[in-house]
């Protein structure tokens, strides 16, 4: 799976998720431009890791700042 | 003389006018003077002038009945608890000034830890000197580095403690949802330590966990097992040993942490368990060996009180009775509540939001009944709620006075039709 194609799946398991249409880039940011609270984050973690089949621990999770670390992070589990 | 002692070592002022370390907490400070402006009497200063009873208090020079501790089992005032304490204190001093590990082991920790073993039937028992130490301490010393914790995202505080303490990896799953849990548990690297943390009653709701299912999906993993059974002790299946006991998986627990300062109605912690090299703890558990352990007057009461709860199950039924009445009271008034049903001691009131649940709290008071003002973020999804919890010394006519009060204040303050 290329970088391009994890953005892609991960887009749109953000969508219902961005409530206020914010638009995203690779420097957005989850807590500051996307406002995602703590119950949000791990809604949206779960749905990631059901689709990709991986585990992003809580740890892993507080490395990731933005979208394309998030990409970055997603795209190398995939690969493993 | 140098010339350093005429200039200041370190920048005088931090980047930023009038920033300084606690300018992150301005935020709760604005909002606690917005809510004390209103005339509130402030929810989380209340200081009781005297106490009665497990269920009666002089707050603020009002009789209050009391709904909102954690003293289910009313042992707070037994006789015979208060004799053992009193003669402890008598006979053995004030405190150990010492930690387990070294000068701080007294005849009556070794006697508090064999009421333990026996209350739970289980082979070992450890005693901390605060339920918080007891998750922290274990939590962080089995689960180390690489390993692995899957727990409820709603567990209490002590638990995330202790994984942060620890430095595992940390997989939450959403609250009660065995599937979460059984896909998470699934995709663990294969060889890694598997730990999954439960609790038996979650405190803010009152609600119970599916422990027959969840401790089964655990095993099927290979993970072990502990369960916070901090809010069932003593009062929930038959020998009072909590959820893992009414839902017939207590063997498949490995770990049961529970604490004095519920039920017992005292202070201090514990973890009980049947692993055969559980003793090991007691040297490589920090939070056990770097800190001065319980006073011996404290763990003779435990000791006494925990031995009397073996035989408690009358008083476990009157508590039923309690929280089946507020239960289905309240839900007869119109309140929206944290459970269908009575699940636990724990009865939760779900208020609208913070400031008519602070006005609901202090008609309450007025009226004379105490109960628990929770609120984010140590609430579940945002909510603000009343909490009451019930004991089994509250009377049957204290339940109907205090179903009386709800309704007053409820309508007074526009929770409930009125």
């Amino acid at each position: 799976m290329t970088r391009d194609q994890v953005d892609a799946r991960i887009r749109a398991i953000a969508e219902p998720f961005n409530k206020k249409g914010v638009e995203i880039d690779e420097d957005t940011t989850f807590a500051g431009d996307l406002e995602f609270d703590s119950l949000t984050v791990m809604d949206f973690v779960a749905a990631i890791e059901d689709e990709f089949d991986i585990i992003i621990s809580m740890n892993q999770q507080a490395e990731i700042e933005s979208w394309g670390d998030l990409v970055d992070t997603v795209a190398k589990m995939a690969s493993q | 003389m140098s010339e350093g002692v005429s200039q200041p070592d370190q920048p005088q002022a931090l980047a930023g006018e009038g920033r300084d370390l606690f300018s992150k907490f301005d935020p709760l400070i604005a909002m606690r003077e917005g809510l004390l402006a209103g005339g509130q009497e402030d929810p989380f200063n209340l200081v009781m002038e005297k106490v009665l009873s497990p269920t009666r208090a002089i707050c603020n020079g009002r009789d209050t009945i009391l709904l909102g501790t954690y003293n289910y089992m009313g042992m707070t005032f037994d006789e015979d608890v208060i004799a053992a304490g009193k003669q402890a204190l008598d006979e053995f001093g004030s405190g150990t000034t010492g930690s387990r590990v070294l000068n701080g082991t007294y005849q009556g920790h070794k006697e508090c830890e064999d009421a333990l073993r026996e209350f739970y039937a289980m082979d070992h028992a450890m005693v901390f000197s605060t339920g918080y130490q007891a998750n922290l301490g274990i939590i962080s010393t089995i689960a180390g580095k690489g390993d692995y914790i899957v727990l409820d995202i709603d567990s209490h505080a002590s638990i995330w403690d202790g994984c942060k303490l620890g430095d595992a990896e940390v997989v939450p799953f959403k609250h009660n949802d065995i599937e979460a849990m059984d896909k998470r548990l699934g995709r663990i690297p294969e060889g890694a330590g598997k730990l999954v943390i439960l609790e038996g009653v979650y405190s803010m709701l009152g609600d119970v966990a599916p422990l027959k299912e969840m401790v089964a999906v655990a095993k099927k993993h290979g993970a072990m097992v502990l369960v916070d059974e901090a809010h069932s002790m003593g009062f929930i299946g038959e020998h009072g040993r909590g959820v893992c006991e009414a839902a017939g998986v207590i063997d498949d627990c490995d770990f049961i942490i529970g604490t004095f300062s519920k039920s017992v109605g005292t202070v201090g912690g514990f973890c009980v368990s049947n692993h055969p090299k559980f003793e090991i703890m007691r040297l490589v558990c920090r939070p056990y060996v770097f800190t001065a352990s319980l006073p011996p007057s404290v763990v003779a009461t435990a000791a006494t009180s925990i031995r009397k709860l073996m035989h408690g199950s009358n008083k476990r039924a009157h508590l039923w009775e309690n929280s089946k009445r507020l239960h289905g009271g309240l839900k007869a008034l119109g309140f929206q509540l944290g459970t269908e049903t009575p699940q636990s001691a724990i009865v939760a009131v779900i208020m609208p939001d913070l400031e008519r649940g602070a006005m609901m709290w202090e008609a309450l008071l007025k009226e004379g009944l105490y109960v628990n003002l929770a609120r984010p973020p140590a609430t579940p999804a945002n909510m603000t709620l009343l909490r009451c919890s019930l004991c089994a010394e509250h009377s049957a006519e204290e339940v109907e006075t205090v179903l009386g009060m709800f309704e007053r204040a409820g309508k007074a303050v526009g929770i409930i039709e009125g």
